[in-house]
């Protein structure tokens, strides 16, 4: 037990993240809180199977999002904070994420690389 | 969900008849150790020794293959029986009477009324009051499954055709969590549920408030939702007391917006969370009996989400 938890430390991601003042590590525990993985799938995030958004793997080599937004880091918190703004008709609900908290999700979800 | 850590007479018996039957297994296991490193140790072909058929070498193998383990087996079962028998059963003084119906994959919950007839019909979230006793009747819709809350009892069968009987008595004001525990298909172990001991006050609050019908939309992203409900596949399955919703194959929903968690613990109870699950259940629990729904654009499954989740 101890060798899985001393493990578990040594190989978390160290590479700097993409987002400024995003968090990595926030991020996912805030992704998991949030139950984004109801809706999308979400690798590294347990439970994350769901299937009614796209999947999110691989986002961070997509070059547009929410199928009209260039694919930044500041467009992507916009879009986590209020979709609603951004596309009206859209099925992705506004559940209030703070704009520091978007942008630790915006940080995780910039990990996932194809 | 730890059994060690009990919070009512029958689970501390448990975990006391647990305790006890480990430390009676780790002394036999460390007394066969011992006879047999000193049976290595002895080489006996080293020396050149037959086997000791004597008396005194047969009794070894009568009392250890045959004597102690009957005293120990016999041990365990005067324990094991005198712990059961120390369960309130059938006739135990009750302040309250609820059935609960395993099915793949939820619980219905009914609090019973004094001629036995369901008052108040709810899922997946047991409220009692603290202290008092509660009489839990037990029966199955489909195949076997096993009522579970490990910090307050033993687990006990909920078998198709049979009703069993289970008292519930939590010493302390909480949340405890409950689980399937007899492999019941597909989804076996998202079947969680949690039984929730009030004070005597928040208890009768809580029962006040379920008694209402479902609340009325707010505003007018709930009334579309509402919509959506009423008109489509939705009624079918679920009951929304107050409104034309009368199905009775899926949970009751008229406070679903009340309860911790969605779809029997397999989600926390949060609009993301309902949005998903509305939205597509297979993905998250397969085998569910909730099917995939297409027939809602994205406002309307939104509005859906947000009217149900407003049932508080």
């Amino acid at each position: 037990l101890l060798a899985t938890l001393a493990c578990g430390a040594c190989t978390r991601r160290v590479e700097p993240s993409v987002v400024p003042g995003g968090d990595v590590e926030r991020g996912a525990v805030a992704l998991s809180a949030y139950s984004c993985g109801a809706c999308h799938q979400i690798s590294g995030i347990t439970g994350a199977v769901g299937r009614v958004g796209p999947p999110l793997n691989g986002i961070a080599e997509r070059t547009i999002i929410a199928g009209e937004l260039p694919n930044t880091p500041g467009n992507m918190e916009r879009w986590i904070i209020d979709p609603q703004s951004v596309e009206p008709g859209t099925a992705m609900p506004n559940l209030h994420v703070s704009p520091a908290m978007a942008r630790d999700m915006a940080a995780y979800l910039y990990t996932l690389r194809d | 969900m730890n059994a060690l850590n009990a919070d009512s007479e029958p689970a501390r018996r448990i975990a006391l008849l647990g305790w006890f039957m480990i430390v009676l297994a780790a002394i036999v296991f460390l007394g066969v150790a011992l006879v047999l490193s000193w049976a290595v140790a002895r080489n006996r072909y080293a020396a050149d020794r037959t086997p000791d058929l004597t008396p005194r070498g047969r009794g070894w193998i009568i009392f250890g293959g045959a004597l102690m383990p009957a005293l120990v087996l016999a041990t365990i079962f005067v324990v094991a029986t005198s712990t059961l028998g120390m369960f309130p059963v059938h006739g135990a003084p009750s302040v309250l009477v609820v059935h609960v119906t395993g099915r793949q994959w939820w619980w219905q919950i009914d609090y019973l009324g004094p001629n036995m007839q369901p008052r108040l019909t709810t899922a997946n979230e047991l409220h009692i009051p603290v202290g008092k006793p509660v009489r839990v009747l037990l029966t199955s819709a489909d195949v076997i499954h096993s009522f579970w809350v490990p910090k307050l009892q033993g687990k006990l069968d909920l078998i198709p055709g049979d009703t069993n009987d289970l008292r519930l008595r939590a010493e302390r004001v909480g949340a405890y969590r409950g689980q399937c525990a007899e492999y019941c298909g597909l989804q076996h172990a998202h079947m969680a549920f949690t039984v929730v001991a009030d004070d005597s006050a928040t208890y009768d609050r809580w029962w006040t408030a379920q008694l209402a019908p479902g609340a009325a939309p707010s505003d007018s992203e709930t009334a579309l939702g509402r919509e959506m409900f009423l008109r489509g596949p939705c009624a079918s399955c679920h009951t929304v007391r107050g409104t034309s919703a009368r199905g009775t194959l899926a949970p009751d929903l008229t406070h679903f917006g009340s309860r911790g968690a969605l779809a029997a613990g397999a989600l926390p109870n949060s609009l993301g969370a309902l949005e998903g699950w509305i939205g597509n259940a297979p993905a998250i629990k397969p085998g569910t009996q909730m099917p995939k729904i297409t027939d809602y654009d994205g406002r309307e499954l939104r509005a859906l989400a947000a009217y149900v989740y407003s049932l508080k």
